[in-house]
This record gives C-alpha cells, sequence and structure tokens, in this order.
C-alpha cells in the first residue's frame, strides 16, 4: 500500500519542490495569437513515421486542409494550420536534435479565416473500437504533455491487456506551464468528451481525474460536471515535481508501480493528458483535424505573457513579438525548464507537441563549474525512481556506460532531472545519462548489424 | 557554416536549486565555531591557539599541494578549515602545537591529497591526522588537563609551547596547582574503564569534564548540529544511526551485567561519541550514499565504538569506529543499493 496516502496527500515518494512561477499566466483567459506570415510544419510532428506530403509547391491550401497523409498506423498525418499557398518543401533543423528534416511551408493568405475546414458529424458512442481509433488517427492528435506519442497508437492496446482506468493527467508540474491549467477551466465540456472517447475504445469502465493541489480551483470548477454514478472521479495529488510523470501519478493515484519496461496497460490503467482529451473532444465531432493548442508563453522579459492558442508551425520570433519580448538576449526553451528542450534558432516552428515557451534570461556561466562528487546522497533522496545518480554519474565520468546498464538500471531512469536540480557539486547529471543512453542504443544497434 | 554564430545551448533541466559545496562547507564552519568558543572558555588559550595552528597547517598543506600539481587552489571551498577544526577538536587541549601542525599536514596530505582531492578521499581526513599522531605521539595524545582550570585566560598549558622533538613539559604538577579538589589527569572514559568511576552524565552533557578540546558539551554539539540539518546540509539519519547503533550495543552490556558495563546514557554522552556521529561520521564523502547504506554504517559505528571502548585498550575508540566504518563504506554501498521503483514483486537482475 501506498504509505504517503497513508499520511494524507496523496503522493510518490521522493522528487522536489520546484518554485511554480505560474501566476504569471494562470490567470489569463486563452487568447488566440494571429498568425505570421509564414509557418514552417515539419512533417515528423509525433514519435511515428513521418507523414507523406500531398501537396506541392504552388498549391492553394485551406486551413485545416489535409496537406501529408499517414504512411502507415505509426503515423499521424498533417493538416495546413493556415489558408494560403505551399512555399516550398524543405530540409529544416530540428530543436531538439539538431538533425534537418522535412517540412511544408506555407505562406500565409491576407484573408486566412479562423474557422477550419469540417466533416461530416459524427457520434462517438455509435462508433466500434477500430472506427474510433481511425477517427483519432485522422485527427492527427499526438501527446500534447510532451511526448509526441501519437494517440491512436496508444487506445490500440494489446489485446490481452484488460484496461479497466482510464486515468487523465492533469498535474502540470513542471514550473511556469499553466496550459492545462487553462484548459482545464475553459474546456471542461471537451475534456469529458475526450475521456469518453478514450473510454469508450479502450473498454475502461473508470477514470480518475489527478490534480496537483495548487489548482484547488480547477478541481472546484470540474466537480459540478462529473457524472452521478460516480465511475468519473476527481482527486487532489500532491504538488511536487515529477507528479505529472506517468508512473509517479499512477503511483500517488492508485499505490501501484507500474512494472519496470512495461506499458501502464499490462496493470489494466491508460494515461491521457488533459489537453490531449481536450483536443481530441473539440476535433471528433467533426473530423477536425489539429491545427493550433494552447501554449503558455511565459518566462523573463515579456510585457505580454500568457496562454495563447497558437497555430503549429508559427515561429518562435512570432511568438515572441507577439508576448512583447524585451530583452536582447535570452534562451528559448520547448517546454519547461526541468525537461523541455532548446531552441537554437528564432525561427524553430513550434509542434503539435510544444506546450510551453520559455524565456530565460541569459544565466551567468559562473555557476556552471563542475566540483567533484562529494557523496551528500542528495541525488538518491530526489531520485523519483529510487536510482543512485551519484555512483551513475562516477560511472559516466569514466565512460563505463554498459555497467551503468547492466547493474544500475540506467534504462529506468526517465531523465526527469531532479538529481541534476538538487546537486551540490553542479554535476550534470542527467545530462550525462541522456549520452550514456544515447551512446549504449547505438551500440546495440552496431551489434545487432 | 563558417560564418555560423557560436549558440551555447544548455540541456535541461535549466533551473538548479542547491548549495554549492563551498556553501555547504561554510555552514559546517559557522556550526563549529560555537563549539570551538566553547572550548576556549573551557580550557583557555591553549586551546585557542592549537585550533589555529591546526587549521593553519590544513589550509597550507592544501594549498602547497595544489600548486604543486598545477591545480587551482581548493582552499576556497573551505573544506580545509573543517578539517583543521575537527582536528583540534579531538585532540587534547594541551597537546604540543609542533604536533598540532604535524597532524594538520598528515590529515590534508594523507588523507586528502593522495586520494585526489575533496570528493575521492576514503577516510575522513580529520581522523587520519588524529590516528597519525595517537601513534606517533602517544603520551601526549593521552596527556589530560582539567576543564575550567583557574588561569586558562592568562597562561598556556606547559605542554602548549614544547618545541619540536623535545619532550613536552609534565602537566602533573600544573594540573594540580590549577584544580581545587584532586583532578586524577583522567577521562570520563578512563575512569570508567580502569577506576570503575562513573561521571555524572549531567555533567557529561554540560561538558565539564576533561576531555578533548572540543568534545564536551553534548548539548552544544546538537545545536549547532540541529542547525546544519534544518540547512539541509547534515544528513540527521547518519548521527542518528551511529547513537542508535551505540545505545542499542551498550543497553545489550548493561542488562548482562550492569557493575561491569556503563549505561547507554554514559556512552552516548562520553568521550566524544556526540561530536563524532554529528561531525565526524556524517563526513559525506566517506559515508555511503544509499538509504540502507547510511542505516548499516552508522550502527556499525556505534557498535565497534562499544566494542572497542568496552575490550579495547584505547578510550577513543570512536575515532577508529569511523576510520573503520569509512574503510567499509565501499563494501557497505554495493550491498545495499536501493530498490528501483517498478521491480516490486520482481527479481532484482
Ligand atoms: S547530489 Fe551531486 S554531489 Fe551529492 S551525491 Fe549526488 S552526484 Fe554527488
Ligand atoms: S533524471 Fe533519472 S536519475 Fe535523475 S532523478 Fe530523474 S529518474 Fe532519477
Amino acid at each position: 500500500m501506498n504509505l504517503f496516502n497513508f499520511f494524507g496527500k496523496k503522493t510518490f515518494s521522493h522528487g522536489i519542490h520546484p518554485e511554480g512561477f505560474k501566476e504569471e499566466t494562470h490567470d489569463h483567459q486563452t487568447r488566440r495569437l494571429p498568425f505570421a506570415e509564414q509557418l514552417t510544419l515539419p512533417l515528423s510532428q509525433s514519435v511515428g513515421k513521418p507523414p507523406i506530403p500531398i501537396v506541392h509547391i504552388g498549391q492553394q491550401v485551406q486551413r485545416g486542409e489535409l496537406i501529408a497523409k499517414a504512411n502507415g498506423f505509426m503515423s499521424v498525418p498533417l493538416h495546413a494550420s493556415v489558408s494560403g499557398t505551399i512555399k516550398k518543401i524543405d530540409l529544416v533543423p530540428n530543436a531538439a536534435t539538431g538533425d534537418k528534416e522535412k517540412a511544408i511551408i506555407i505562406n500565409t493568405a491576407l484573408s486566412s479565416p479562423q474557422t477550419s475546414i469540417q466533416g461530416t458529424y459524427q457520434e462517438f458512442e455509435q462508433l466500434s473500437r477500430d472506427e474510433l481509433i481511425q477517427s483519432v488517427q485522422d485527427i492527427g492528435l499526438v501527446g500534447l504533455g510532451g511526448a509526441a506519442f501519437p494517440a491512436h497508437v496508444k487506445m490500440n492496446t494489446p489485446k490481452d491487456h484488460h484496461v479497466h482506468t482510464l486515468i487523465v493527467n492533469g498535474c502540470e508540474c513542471e514550473p511556469f506551464m499553466t496550459t492545462d491549467h487553462r484548459i482545464m477551466l475553459e474546456q471542461i465540456e471537451y475534456l469529458f468528451r475526450g475521456m469518453g472517447i478514450i473510454m469508450k475504445a479502450v473498454g475502461a469502465k473508470k477514470a480518475i481525474i489527478g490534480i496537483e493541489d495548487n489548482k484547488l480551483n480547477v478541481i472546484e470548477a470540474i466537480k459540478p460536471h462529473l457524472p452521478k454514478d460516480g465511475h468519473i472521479t476527481i482527486e487532489a495529488v500532491a504538488t511536487k515535481y515529477p507528479q505529472g510523470a506517468g508512473k509517479m501519478l499512477v503511483y500517488s493515484l492508485m499505490g501501484i508501480e507500474i512494472p519496470s519496461g512495461h506499458r501502464s496497460t499490462s496493470i489494466g490503467v491508460i494515461i491521457y493528458n488533459v489537453a490531449t482529451l481536450a483536443s481530441l473532444g473539440e476535433l471528433f465531432p467533426y473530423r477536425q483535424g489539429m491545427i493550433e493548442r494552447v501554449i503558455t508563453i511565459t518566462g523573463d522579459n515579456l510585457n505580454k505573457p500568457g496562454n495563447y492558442l497558437v497555430p503549429i508551425g508559427t515561429p518562435l520570433s512570432h511568438i515572441l513579438k507577439y508576448a512583447e519580448f524585451t530583452g536582447n538576449e535570452a534562451e528559448l526553451i520547448l517546454g519547461g525548464p526541468m525537461m523541455g528542450i532548446p531552441a537554437g534558432f528564432l525561427n524553430t516552428p513550434v509542434k503539435k507537441s510544444t506546450g510551453t515557451v520559455l524565456v530565460l534570461d541569459k544565466r551567468s556561466s559562473k555557476d556552471s563549474d563542475i566540483s567533484p562528487c562529494i557523496k551528500c546522497s542528495m541525488c538518491l533522496q530526489a531520485c523519483p525512481i529510487n536510482l543512485n545518480p551519484s555512483e551513475l554519474g562516477l560511472l559516466a565520468t569514466k565512460r563505463k556506460y554498459d555497467v551503468m546498464e547492466d547493474q544500475y538500471h540506467l534504462k529506468d531512469c526517465f531523465e526527469c532531472g531532479c538529481c541534476s536540480y538538487v546537486c551540490p557539486s553542479n554535476i550534470p547529471l542527467v545530462q550525462y545519462f541522456r549520452i550514456a543512453k544515447t551512446l549504449n542504443r547505438e551500440r546495440y544497434k552496431q551489434e545487432e548489424t | 557554416m563558417e560564418n555560423q554564430p557560436k549558440i551555447d545551448i544548455r540541456t535541461s533541466p535549466f533551473i538548479r536549486k542547491a548549495p554549492s559545496v563551498a556553501e555547504i562547507m561554510r555552514n559546517v564552519v559557522y556550526a563549529l565555531l560555537p563549539i570551538a568558543c566553547y572550548a576556549v572558555w573551557q580550557f583557555g588559550l591553549s586551546a585557542l591557539v592549537l585550533m589555529i595552528t591546526t587549521v593553519l597547517a590544513c589550509i597550507a598543506t592544501e594549498h602547497m599541494f595544489c600548486k604543486l600539481s598545477n591545480k587551482k587552489t581548493t582552499i576556497g571551498d573551505a573544506s580545509a578549515i573543517i578539517t583543521g577544526l575537527l582536528l583540534a577538536m579531538t585532540l587534547p587541549p594541551g597537546f604540543p602545537l609542533w604536533m598540532g601542525a604535524v597532524a594538520g599536514f598528515t590529515a590534508i596530505a594523507m588523507g586528502k591529497t593522495l586520494f585526489g582531492g575533496i570528493g575521492f578521499n576514503v577516510f575522513n581526513p580529520a581522523l587520519v591526522g588524529r590516528a597519525f599522531v595517537q601513534a606517533a605521539f602517544p603520551v601526549s595524545i593521552t596527556t589530560w588537563t582539567p576543564a575550567l582550570a583557574t588561569n586558562r585566560f592568562v597562561e598556556f598549558i606547559p605542554s602548549t609551547l614544547a618545541l619540536p622533538f623535545m619532550k613536552p613539559a609534565p602537566t602533573a604538577e600544573w594540573t594540580t596547582q590549577v584544580t581545587i579538589d584532586g583532578f586524577s589527569g583522567a577521562t570520563p572514559l578512563a575512569l570508567m574503564k580502569f577506576q570503575g568511576v562513573m561521571t555524572d552524565t549531567y555533567d557529561l552533557f554540560i561538558g565539564l569534564s576533561a576531555g578533548s578540546t572540543g568534545e564536551t558539551s553534548s548539548l552544544l554539539i546538537l545545536i549547532c548540529g540541529a542547525y546544519l540539518i534544518f540547512k539541509n546540509m547534515l544528513d540527521w539519519r547518519i548521527p542518528a544511526a551511529v547513537i542508535l547503533g551505540t545505545v542499542i550495543s551498550a543497553e545489550c552490556f548493561h542488562l548482562l551485567d550492569a557493575t561491569k558495563y556503563p549505561t547507554s546514557a554514559f556512552m552516548v554522552f562520553s568521550g566524544g561519541l556526540m561530536f563524532a556521529a554529528v561531525f565526524m561520521a556524517s563526513d559525506m564523502v566517506a559515508s555511503p550514499v544509499t538509504p540502507m547504506g547510511i542505516l548499516v554504517f552508522g550502527l556499525l559505528v556505534g557498535f565497534l565504538t562499544v566494542i572497542i571502548r568496552l575490550f579495547g585498550g584505547l578510550t577513543e575508540a570512536v575515532m577508529y569506529a569511523i576510520l573503520f566504518g569509512n574503510a567499509a563504506t565501499p563494501i557497505i554501498e554495493s550491498y545495499t543499493q536501493p530498490n528501483i521503483f517498478g521491480y516490486k514483486g520482481k527479481k532484482k537482475p
């Protein structure tokens, strides 16, 4: 049983309590960001295969029109997020990996409407599991919590996994982020429809909405909408990072550990982020494509921070202009400060998985002096997975990547960054681990061939 | 690609919140200062100059070795100051100064630099220094003088100013001059062990008994330790485990034969156990990092202390117990790796 639940708050062990920085944005109604002159839509918007472009240069497209079709089941299609002309299909740098990737670039028409193309109306209650999955794929929905896993692939649970519970992840544990907060206040109807669709498709009888207890107003707002029969419940969990990690949330709510290396469905649980569900609920009835999302734009030197409805493919430069960035130098981060990725170029476009654009003042490089590990054990007390980052860090500097994996469970590290956050010696622990994992993967690939 | 601007990109996490190593060390120094002041009040000028000597010796040695190996000097992180202070606290207040300097040098040279500096030392450096002088100067290190001697602020304990390699002046005569009632020149532990005399636990708690420079007031030590724990710069589990280990072991023996073996309270409050538990055993670098390991380490140190005190020839047992615990740390750690999330019910691979 979960000992912590016994003492009151629902939570997991270890983790950290970073300052929230959410006051800047969580009270602002979501606003629509005007179209940029040119949008760049990288084909690869999910961890699956990139879709195949079906448009040619010079072609006129309408907002919401399909411009790249799915390449197999593990792929999500792409829709035009603005009306305009296809300017080119070209290689652009990927913010996360630095590699080049293919993208469709659209010049915005002056008269681009806010509405998007609609299909024929459909009711999810009347559709079968396979039809539901197909519809979700057609929407082009990916996990909006940051993982960018194709939403329809997740719905296709293994036959031998009997899913009974849908966990709705409304934790939003990363500092600065407030998109989920706003969505849960503004899109309750969509959220519940999204939940219904997933529950119908996977056969879940129960749903639990987990929300960090720094958002009690959300809980109050949602409560009246809960069905009378109690098959959907809402629970406050402790405000702690990384509460929003799937494994942690399942443990906090249900007291079960998802076995290492297994999917949550192996214990009968499926986890969806609130933004994903709300988007699904909104787009599903009229079979619309996913072309925009709510993004928190926040950080230092912004006159108008807040939550914005941003078309996919909008470049960061345009976002900074509308949020009235006043500084002259900044660090741009896609995602939260704990797990986000740095953007090296001002014309980097936002993707479907981008939940936050965080602008940080250039920090002094002085605090980047690394000193030797003093074995203070603070990293061990922070790691939610109970790993030994101290030992892993020492092994990484000795390049013993295989020992890290074989004896110290490197694979179980989900790169939450708690260890780096607390290390007084300033050792870039999680950064080491990411490198080690990549090198290990490459080694295995080589060994296989 | 030549004209591409060089962009310095960090990877996540982009925020951190941790005191720096230097900050932690500085706070440990702050926590040690009240204890040092109390020691000066108890033992007078001699204690003061002894502390200054060992601290300076430690700093100078560290600086010298850094210079010798062409590294940036590391004295800024204050860990050498801690070593010097800790060392002085474990020496008798009348310890000859030149011997104190030797102890400071050995502590840093053999206890720290030899292993590669901070973070790599296997033993608590101060204890290495202390162990060295125990072997080299067995007489001086067991020459105790009483606390609260009448003229402690105006003159040195005679042995303090001994010239290098000269036999220190005897203190017995001085001792009888400065104390009112008969002082035997023995610490409470020696009294217990060799003469069967028990010192009152309350005196021990407040620190009004003979002993090493800083190891006598358990109360003050606890308060200073609490400050560090409050600032999250001391792992409370280590002192707690050491004390627990001592209490359990001592209580077992006491139950066996109450006339021969002292109570656990006496054990905990005497002979620098409290000081060692709070400030020495908790040396982060030389103690385990795993939760289970910390418990095992602490219990082991407590147990060994009791055994050495009761059956060994040395009264300053806790020092050796900790050195032994330090040596056992890698083994303890390798057997106490934490249980990983997601392996419940599964066999550990
Ligand atoms: S937090 Fe840093 S210094 Fe402390 S044990 Fe972990 S790696 Fe070592
Ligand atoms: S990044 Fe990995 S090792 Fe570090 S705290 Fe998170 S899970 Fe643990």
